[in-house]
């Protein structure tokens, strides 16, 4: 497995995510695809941010991951690194992905694109 | 901190990927969940954790007032490619009653579940096919062919796990890569069907 880095946090969740457990707005599905704003993490208000949601950003610095392989790799669960990606989506550090809305289906041209990749494996 | 000793060994997305889609990968305990995973996966599986909170499940023993318990439940997935803008996750989520409310969690947003059966324990599926029911996601069903399981007529399992007509019914290898791709086909092929169980 490949989490090398991901070492256990030694604080409770709560206060990792500031004693929130919620995130404020949906903003993350588990597999939404987060990505740095390169304008805004080369500034020094980086060094600002508690060290768990550094982490995150030192994680995504070198390429895009999901919400869920963020939390594999940080060794976070998942609950906790969505609240820290929402706090990094205001403060504007990271964009991501659109989440599917629970009720909708997923796109039947996705599916075909799906379809065709798994023919072409 | 201490990640940056880590990244070599992340696999990144592609800058192009832009769209992500989810498939459930689920059956009982010890039918193969992670090991299709692993065959379709372009990187070894990862393995994380949810929260899952069970409100009232158990009650104080002075004040007799419900507290909420908090489980954790783990579970592997893996990562397709599928072209340079999309990308397939396949989650292999536990079938086991007692993660039964990890369930609406990790099932939102997939596009159907891959239910993996094995002949010598049919019955044990049935909760994840009641369960999955209820919460209204489209599923295909996969024979995992294990070395030394009966072999039955696909008839007699549909049976006995009391199937759809149209519900796909397959034979897997999950160990091999073109097997378990083929099984998730036919899934998706199923997805793409307009039902008034799925419309």
């Amino acid at each position: 497995m490949s989490t090398g880095g991901g070492r256990r946090p030694l604080v409770r969740l709560h206060v990792i995510t500031g004693g929130r457990g919620v995130p404020r707005h949906d903003v993350f599905d588990d597999i939404s695809i987060v990505r740095l704003r390169e304008d805004r993490v080369r500034r020094d208000d980086v060094v600002l941010l508690g060290p768990e949601p550094r982490r995150v950003i030192d994680l995504c610095r070198f390429g895009g991951l999901s919400v869920v392989e963020i939390a594999a790799h940080l060794r976070l669960p998942i609950a906790a690194v969505k609240v820290l990606l929402c706090d990094l989506f205001d403060s504007g550090h990271i964009k991501a992905t659109e989440q599917i809305s629970p009720d909708a289906r997923v796109s039947p041209d996705l599916l075909e694109r799906v379809l065709n990749g798994l023919r072409n494996l | 901190m201490d990640s940056a000793t880590s990244d070599a060994a992340v696999a990144y997305l592609a800058p192009t990927v832009q769209q992500s889609v989810k498939i459930i990968i689920t059956g009982h305990f010890a039918v193969g969940k992670t090991t299709m995973v692993a065959a379709l996966s372009e990187y070894e599986p990862l393995h994380t954790e949810e929260a899952l909170s069970q409100a009232g499940e158990t009650v104080d023993d002075l004040t007799w007032t419900p507290r909420k318990t908090t489980t954790t439940v783990a579970y592997d997935f893996g990562r397709l490619t599928i072209d340079p803008r999309l990308v397939l996750y396949l989650f292999g989520t536990p079938g086991q009653d007692r993660f039964s409310g990890l369930w609406e969690d990790l099932t939102r947003g997939a596009a159907g579940a891959m239910v993996l059966v094995d002949t010598r324990r049919l019955a044990e599926s049935f909760p994840i096919l009641d369960r999955l029911e209820e919460l209204g996601l489209p599923y295909a069903v996969a024979v995992n062919s294990f070395d030394g399981a009966p072999r039955h007529e696909p008839d007699e399992i549909r049976r006995s796990l009391v199937l759809p007509d149209r519900t796909p019914l397959v034979q897997c290898d999950v160990r091999h890569r073109r097997s378990a791709a083929d099984a998730v086909i036919a899934l998706v092929e199923y997805l793409l069907v307009p039902s008034p169980e799925h419309p």
